[in-house]
């Protein structure tokens, strides 16, 4: 990947960051928008500045990091260029939990911790039933795997939201959809810790997913344990997606389209591709996630679909030049 | 040298074993070959020698030592394999791609030496693979690809070199350059095991043949001493006839047609 490229990479995620802060029901300046972050100005624009804006951009950036890291690694190990977290259960897991929670009325606190809950399950029910039918972790049987328990989970919703309370079924789907609305410091400086450990991991080990996506048998004719790392990889990029569903909800595509953009981008080889996948994803939902919030005023739209929405198109045109 | 003793191997859920108590050796400076029909072990030897099965019972040693006894990343930078099939499932550039040979000399975390750097070079050089460097693995035609790909392992560095059936999906010429690879690296000192069904080339570069037949050795030792039409018959279960190949005067094989007979195989 040229330095150009990561150059303007990085501007255009400065970009829609500053964007972020300074574009919504209060427009501000640029001015405006550095003096509120230093605390200065009026203390309307320095409270919906710092309270509200810039943690809802680093979490949204956080997210797209996150999802674009997870997804690259995963995409590498199972060897499959659709292969993203969602796809092994993640979603249908945290959407589980996410929904049990809603119907049970447990407080809104705890909804996050029940998807993340339903989420790592459900990744973990996916590697077992891969494991006791194969033995070895084959890609295939483990992505069959994580589609009939993401199946399974979708019934599961499908026969919870049946009788339940159109609040109920309004909460859980627009937590499906996923929203960056209600980010906190707190929110924000967890998934940093998650996305910043569980993301520096899975580029750390980018060679193993060079040599793993080169197939298991060559990866293991270069010294690589195949299954153990394999297992690694699926743990550990699942968590970090887990963590990001806990925080903001599915937000789709993100995992899926976000690494072969960096690949279009020039990227090869998996620390690169990861890293260009954390700056792309960042980018793609901090400017989803401004779009979702200033589209349609006072209506924000749900945070997943606005990527799918422009994620979609972008997608198509690199397949277009891919083929 | 690579050596196996008395390997058995079982996969989970068969009834018979894959290798039935399989002894061969492959020295250095020479080219081993295993030969036999579909189905009689000789991939499950290179399995094993890539430690995905397990060995039930019997020793496989590199110069001496026992591969389950090693670390994986030992064992990797003692031998190197160029597997049957592999296909990168993104592109990679063939540079980064033969790089990857350096990674049980380096880890996955640690940094490319100045000597990981060389080798990658040596190894581009002498697979003849230098003018592909900065192409997409995914642009490479097969026999370019099989270059890299020993490009790749040689990279890694072993004394000992395993290849299984490099030469499938190539043209004659692509065949050759392999072979004459192969012959190249045993003349350098390496230990070559090679696993083929191309017995007519193997009579011609290898030194020694090993013919496997239902998990076990049929026959070893020269390959004169193997070529010989009663034994692939009874292995191969076809009528062959085996005679001197006019340019070299190696062993060569001709498979009959069934019923009709030695000698009327124009129609």
């Amino acid at each position: 990947m040229t330095l150009a490229r990561w150059a303007g990479l990085v501007v255009a995620l400065v970009v829609a960051a500053v964007a972020a802060i300074m574009v919504g029901t209060i427009h501000l300046t640029p001015r405006e928008s550095i003096g509120a972050l230093f605390g200065s100005g009026e203390a309307n624009a320095v409270f919906v500045v710092r309270s509200l804006r810039l943690p809802r951009m680093m979490l949204a950036a956080l997210i797209g990091a996150g999802l674009g890291t997870s997804g690259g690694a995963l995409q590498g190990a199972l060897r499959n260029p659709l292969a993203e977290p969602y796809l092994l259960g993640v979603s249908g897991g945290a959407a589980v939990g996410a929904v049990c929670a809603v119907s049970l009325h447990l407080t809104p606190a705890l909804v996050p911790l029940a998807a993340a809950a339903g989420a790592v399950s459900a990744v973990v029910i996916a590697l077992f039933v891969a494991h006791a039918t194969h033995g070895r972790g084959d890609p295939r049987v483990l992505i069959m795997a994580g589609v009939v328990v993401g199946a399974f989970a979708n019934a599961a919703i499908m026969v919870l939201l049946a009788n339940a309370d159109l609040s109920v079924v309004r909460g859980a789907l627009w937590w499906m959809m996923g929203s960056a609305a209600d980010a906190s410091w707190s929110q924000v400086a967890w998934l940093a810790i998650y996305v910043t450990l569980g993301g520096g991991l899975l580029v750390a080990w980018g060679r193993t997913l060079d040599a793993l996506s080169l197939g298991e048998d060559s990866a293991a004719g270069l010294g690589v344990d195949v299954e153990r790392a394999a297992r690694r990889i699926y743990l550990t990029a699942s968590l970090v997606a887990a963590a990001t569903v806990a925080a903001a909800g599915l937000v789709g595509f993100v995992g899926l389209v976000v690494p072969h953009i960096a690949r279009r981008l020039g990227a090869t080889g998996h620390r690169v591709v990861l890293v260009a996948s954390a700056l792309t994803g960042a980018f793609l939902v901090v400017a989803a996630d401004l779009v979702a919030r200033v589209a349609l005023p006072p209506a924000e739209l749900p945070l997943g679909a606005v990527t799918a929405i422009l994620g979609v198109p972008f997608f198509l045109s690199t397949l277009r030049r891919l083929t | 040298m690579i050596e196996f003793s008395d390997v058995r191997v079982r996969y989970p859920r068969q009834q018979r074993e894959a290798l039935q108590g399989v002894s061969l050796s492959a020295p250095r400076a020479q080219i081993t070959a295993v030969v036999g029909p579909n189905g009689s072990g000789k991939s499950t030897l290179v399995r094993t020698l890539l430690r995905r099965v397990d060995v039930a019972a019997g020793a496989i040693t590199l110069d001496g030592v026992s591969i389950t006894e090693s670390s994986r990343e030992a064992v990797a930078r003692r031998v190197a394999i160029v597997t049957q099939r592999e296909e990168s499932a993104f592109p990679i550039s063939v540079r980064d791609y033969v790089a990857l040979g350096r990674l049980p000399h380096r880890g996955a975390w640690g940094r490319d030496t100045a000597q990981d750097r060389q080798a990658v070079d040596d190894a581009l050089r002498w697979a003849e693979a230098d003018s592909l460097r900065d192409r997409s693995v995914h642009q490479l035609s097969g026999g370019e690809w099989q270059r890299a790909r020993f490009a790749r392992a040689l990279a890694q560095g072993g004394e000992a070199f395993v290849a299984d059936e490099p030469t499938t999906f190539l043209d004659v010429a692509h065949e050759m350059t392999v072979f004459e690879l192969l012959g190249r690296l045993a003349r350098d000192g390496r230990a070559v095991l090679l696993v083929s069904h191309q017995l007519n080339l193997v009579a011609r570069f290898a030194d020694r043949l090993v013919l496997l037949h239902e998990g076990r050795v049929a026959a070893a030792g020269l390959v004169a001493d193997v070529m010989r039409a009663e034994i692939l018959e009874r292995v191969y279960q076809w009528p062959v006839v085996v005679t001197r190949d006019p340019a070299v005067g190696a062993p060569a094989l001709i498979p009959l047609r069934r019923g009709r007979g030695r000698g009327t195989t124009s129609d």
